[in-house]
């Protein structure tokens, strides 16, 4: 469904994205590990052209490298920032509606699906995206995006700073999104997560994608964890 | 007290005219960082505009039609000025626009002269609509504040309860992100311009034939309608309006109670040599403060509360 060949990215002048190669199928669910500042955001960035990409990305068989940020995401791409930009001044079922792309088509999610799942934000639906927990804004963000009912969500490290509970809560949610046939490309720093989880990984250094495989392959591969994930 | 409250009813008028002009800059500003230096010229071409229609059709006509033909202007200034300039920042954008204004201000006088042009209040709305306590309330400036206070219910109401409201509003604090959602950012940053152009527009066309219909408003109210977004505070509808306000209002009460600082100062029951050193000082009336007061409101909101009253963010 993704395919990315030969990615580039700068900053500036610094070369962030040396050459990444990597492919997410249908249904899948992809991890990207590594260490902090090894590329993984700016990799989701240039895949949303929210940093410009050089090189070929393909999604569902159309070229979208160079496609400006809106019609990217309606093709299909919803991405979840690491930062959980809620916004504000906007209550939590205004957020939701934000995330609704089109007000014509039913996607597969609905607002009362978000609340079922996640009571808690039923409970504070019209309190304002300021004032709920850090956890019910990371729910509250991978929601919205759902809202616009993507084939693919790349979601930034949904678990960071998270209480152990809520972890539990979003990897259920990770679940459920791929039981409802949306491939997910993880970038994840809690490796048992990423390694429960997924069907395949990639890990990333220095800007380069330096091993991929399936999970139980990783598993196998000691060399790999030590040199390019443990601090 | 009766001339308080009709000095307090042309404040709160004069205010709610500022908030037509300061409500549009704000949303501008706050969602794409432009100060546009030009708004007050699409309140000074609403103004002109209602003059023509008004001349070939009548008032209501132009109520409706000029402030569409501003929004028109001001969408296609941004849509093929201001937005391939945007690539080389806010300075480039602020200089863009400066030039915009001295462009209309140009073809403005070469249209339709130096000398204002006689855009009139509708004869059916000329005269009082009630005398109170001995003041003449009359019919059109009484129009004009309904208009306005609708404007800004219409405004409120668009921007809390509807999906392009809350669209809106997000792409203030965070456009990046609203753009990952799917939303075309830049086409709502045209429309919004030119809706923001729209409002002032409307301003033009019920404040112009009251204030006066020349090339030289724009120049004249511009600055002030600065002063209110940044006393409101960037990006706050609701800052705006209550800046707009108090702007209006108290200008227009410095006005109205012509007092001498001289005997205000006696007023108070200190003693000064109105003759002596001081004598020129003690001569300064409030009306000749008055339109000092907001640029002094200004630099103090500066000095001590950059964000402004209801501000979310540093100017």
């Amino acid at each position: 469904m993704l395919e990315v060949r030969d990615l580039h990215a700068y900053y500036g002048k610094s070369h962030i994205i040396q050459g990444v190669s990597l492919d997410v199928g249908a249904g899948e669910i992809v991890s990207l590990l590594g260490r902090n500042g090894v590329g993984r955001s700016t990799t989701l960035k240039a895949i949303t052209g929210e940093v410009e990409p050089v090189g070929t990305i393909m999604f569902k068989g159309e070229p979208i490298a160079g496609r400006k940020m809106h019609e990217i995401a309606r093709r299909g791409i919803g991405y979840v920032p690491e930062n959980r930009n809620i916004f504000p001044t906007l209550t939590v079922r205004q957020n939701l509606i934000l995330g609704i792309k089109s007000m014509r088509e039913q996607g597969r999610w609905s607002i009362d699906d978000m609340f079922q799942m996640f009571p808690n934000l039923a409970e504070r639906a019209d309190a304002l995206g300021s004032v709920i927990s850090g956890g019910e804004q990371q729910m509250l963000t991978i929601c919205r995006t759902l809202m616009g009912d993507p084939d693919l969500i790349m979601i930034d490290e949904p678990t960071e700073g998270l209480a152990p509970k809520l972890v539990e809560q979003v990897s259920g949610l990770l679940a459920e999104i791929a039981k409802r046939g949306v491939a997910i490309l993880l970038v994840e720093q809690k490796l048992d997560i990423a390694l429960d989880i997924s069907h395949r990984v990639h890990v990333m250094g220095h800007g380069k994608i330096v091993f991929e495989g399936s999970v139980s392959e990783f598993r196998a591969n000691n060399q790999v964890r030590k040199e390019w994930l443990e601090v | 007290m009766e001339s308080f409250i009709f000095a307090m009813f042309n404040g709160v008028l004069y205010g709610m005219l500022l908030f037509l002009l300061a409500s549009g800059l704000t949303l501008i500003f706050s969602m794409m960082g432009v100060l546009n230096f030009a708004h007050a010229s699409f309140f000074m071409l609403g103004a002109y505009f209602a003059y023509q229609i008004s001349e070939g059709l009548n008032f209501w006509a132009a109520l409706i039609v000029a402030p569409v033909i501003v929004g028109m202007v001001g969408a296609g200034i941004e849509r093929w000025g201001l937005r391939p300039v945007h690539r080389y920042g806010h300075v480039a954008e602020l200089l863009f626009t400066f030039g915009v204004a001295y462009v209309i201000e140009e073809l403005v006088q070469m249209i339709w002269g130096r000398v204002p042009v006689p855009y009139e209040i509708p004869d059916a709305m000329s005269g009082a609509l009630f005398t109170w306590q001995g003041f003449d309330y009359s019919i059109y400036r009484v129009f004009m504040l309904v208009v306005s206070v609708a404007i800004f219910v219409a405004l409120f109401a668009l921007l809390t309860y509807t999906r392009i409201g809350l669209i809106i509003r997000a792409a203030v604090s965070d456009p990046i992100h609203v753009a990952t959602l799917g939303h075309d950012i830049p086409r709502i940053f045209m429309w919004t311009f030119g809706f923001g152009c729209a409002l002032a527009g409307v301003a033009g066309v019920v404040g112009g034939n009251v204030l006066g219909t020349e090339p030289a408003m724009a120049i004249q109210l511009g600055p002030i309608v600065f002063v209110v977004i940044v006393i409101g505070g960037l990006g706050s509808l609701g800052g705006a309006l209550v800046a707009a306000l108090i702007i209006g209002i108290v200008t227009r009460l410095a006005i109205f109670y012509d007092y001498g600082v001289g005997s205000l100062v006696l007023a108070l029951g200190l003693e000064i040599d109105t003759a002596g050193m001081l004598r020129d000082f003690t001569r300064i009336t409030t009306a000749q403060v008055a339109p000092v007061l907001p640029y002094l409101m200004l630099v103090l909101m500066l000095i001590f509360k950059p964000r402004g009253l209801f501000g979310t963010r540093d100017v």
